[in-house]
């Protein structure tokens, strides 16, 4: 049987960037494992010297020529922003230090 | 009943139909479109199908449409509604969730795009599961929506406001996208034709991102005649997808008119044993493994060779694609950071970047949304990644080469098409599976082998039980989507022979305030 602890589940909310509530954690801990059990079947596949699939049609690079195109406007793209500032999209600081 | 001057009941008639009489002058886009609207006015607060409608926006552009002259958009004046994971420039585009809410995409996705240069008219942007994870669209962040053949289930998901919408008459036509399952389930559950095409045949650019080795744009339509058609004005070679296939488009509509001729005459046929089959009939209703064996038996009247065919791998495809998709899930959320588009929470000083990111993410995006993302960055993650995202992946080859087996790809003898119920069960109760993601998952058990190979597929609706829709599913080699449009209408149009009505006629409409119109 594969668990998933609510601690695992709280790693790997934090790896993702989710601030989960304690709650949640419950809840997609005991979720989350009965899923995990599910998927865990792929396990039982006879596979070896199967190569992996990662897209269903053949995969080249696709290249076009080195030419500049327009691209959007600038003030068209900052409108979707949450906070732009000076032409440039605003985001909180990175930095804890003082400078 | 809302009819045009000319006595039509606009709202009854097929899109192909509609085409006619726009392009013969006998109805205009502006009536076409009203009568649409008017629908939506009336019978969309309770059912819950839409978004986003603008009248306003679309009558304007449906008096551009009325009023081009020389060369016309073979759709020119046709109205259609797009799942809102599809971008369009200008118009609201939420993806179902609430980390989208009151964008407004700077540009239009290719499907959007072509649409648009074919002259349709968008009559608004349907409801979904969030991010077009769910079975159900019970995962929207905003609103349910439900089964026009009953209220109280779901219409499926996650195209469920297509497919409600298109069922329900308040859309001819609707394009949904399938990553597992979501255009042919919720085509389904409601009585109409839905095709997820070839993967790598219609343009991915602009389709808000969920699994991107499996997602696929395609039409939802009351017949398998408006499906091509609608599948035509959007399919073909895109440069701006790099997984876009440089081929050209079988003949859809064509293939369609052929089929609905009713010979199948030297078709060979597959019926997939592990698709609701004898051993693997587990979790099947019996009415929708009834209306299946009476459809495959009329297709074997019209002259098609029936045979079973056992593909051992579609046992896994559900545990494969629970991993697959998450895992591609957790990369492309991965873009929504609160930084250059949508919501952004705790941005007030106190809180640093990683803060404000993690923040952001856990109000914008739901419970399924949040434990797909969880599921798929521990099956990527190191120690794991082998056992569960690796595993899966050669599953995925497995059931490529199942496909490949029966249709005689590597060399043998083939079927020139697979068949299966499209769901083991018909449209289920509003609730009955959220607390419970398994079962949930369960929903997607016959689409998702097609998914997995890339290969295209649709559902048909083939018979009613406990009153309501079953649907059969045709698979078919990859670029030979014409062979599902065929068989697909060979059974639409024997099927409609029998009834002597079409599927959906069998759907009491409903108008506000009045009795059941007449058709």
């Amino acid at each position: 049987m594969s668990t998933l602890s609510r601690n695992e589940v709280a790693h790997l909310a934090r790896l993702a960037r989710l601030a989960v509530t304690d709650e949640e954690l419950d809840l997609y801990a005991g979720q989350l494992s009965a899923v995990l059990d599910a998927v865990a079947q792929v396990q039982k596949a006879p596979v070896e010297d199967v190569t992996p699939t990662t897209h269903a049609v053949p995969m080249t690079n696709v290249m076009r020529p080195d030419v500049a195109r327009p691209s959007l406007p600038r003030e068209v793209v900052l409108a979707g922003a949450p906070a732009a500032e000076d032409g440039r999209f605003r985001v909180p600081r990175i930095l804890q230090e003082e400078a | 009943m809302t009819t045009s001057p000319a006595g039509t009941d606009v709202t009854g008639t097929d899109a192909a139909e509609l085409v006619r009489l726009l392009a013969a002058g006998e109805v205009t886009s502006v009536e076409v479109t009203r009568a649409y609207l008017d629908r939506i006015a009336t019978e969309d607060g309770e059912l819950g199908a839409y978004l986003h409608v603008d009248p306003e926006a679309a009558l304007a552009r449906a008096e551009q449409m009325d009023g081009v002259a020389g060369e016309r958009g073979f759709l020119t004046g046709l109205p259609v509604a797009l799942k809102d994971v599809v971008v369009t420039e200008g118009v609201p585009t939420t993806s179902g969730s609430k980390i989208l809410q009151g964008w407004r995409p700077p540009y239009d996705a290719t499907v959007a795009a072509r649409l648009k240069a074919a002259g349709t008219v968008l009559l608004g942007k349907t409801n979904m599961d969030e991010f077009a994870m769910g079975s159900s669209t019970e995962n929207s962040a905003y609103r349910v929506t439900r089964n026009p053949w009953d209220p109280e289930r779901i219409p499926g998901g996650s195209s469920g406001g297509s497919s409600a919408a298109v069922a329900a008459g308040l859309a001819p036509w609707a394009i949904g996208t399938d990553t597992g399952g979501s255009i042919r389930q919720p085509a389904a559950l409601t009585g109409l034709v839905g095709h997820k095409p070839t993967y790598g045949s219609v343009s991915r650019y602009g389709l808000i991102a969920f699994s991107s080795s499996l997602d696929q744009a395609g039409p939802m339509a009351r017949t398998v005649l408006d499906a091509a058609l609608l599948h035509e004005a959007i399919g073909g070679y895109d440069p701006m997808d790099s997984t876009s296939i440089a081929a050209p488009l079988p003949l859809l509509s064509e293939s369609a008119r052929r089929g609905a001729r009713g010979d199948l005459a030297g078709l060979k046929v597959g019926v997939v044993r592990e698709l609701g089959g004898d051993g693997h009939a587990e979790g099947y209703e019996p009415g929708v493994l009834a209306r299946f064996g009476e459809a495959v038996a009329l297709l074997e009247g019209l002259g098609a060779e029936v045979r079973e065919v056992s593909c051992p791998a579609f046992d896994l495809a559900l545990p494969a694609y629970y991993l697959i998709a998450p895992s591609e899930a957790s990369s492309n959320l991965a873009r929504f950071d609160g930084v250059r588009f949508g919501l952004r929470v705790g941005d007030d000083g106190s809180h640093d970047l990683d803060e404000v990111m993690a923040l952001t993410r856990e109000q914008g995006f739901g419970p399924e949304v949040k434990r797909r993302i969880i599921l798929g960055t521990y099956a990527l993650s190191s120690g794991y990644y082998e056992a569960y995202y690796g595993q899966a992946q050669k599953v995925r080859t497995l059931i490529s080469r199942d496909f490949n087996a029966a249709f005689g790809s590597d060399g043998g003898q083939g079927v020139d098409v697979l068949l299966s119920p499209t769901t083991p069960t018909v449209a289920f109760p509003l609730g009955a599976r959220v607390d419970d993601p398994v079962a949930m998952y369960a929903a997607d058990l016959c689409t998702l082998p097609a998914s997995l190979a890339g290969m295209p597929a649709i559902s048909v609706p083939c018979g009613l039980s406990d009153g309501l829709p079953v649907g059969l599913q045709v698979m078919a080699p990859a670029l030979a989507d014409d062979r599902c449009y065929r068989v697909a209408a060979a059974l639409e149009a024997a099927q409609d022979a029998a009834r002597g009505s079409r599927f959906l006629d069998q759907l009491p409409r409903r108008t506000a305030g009045s009795e059941e119109g007449a058709a």
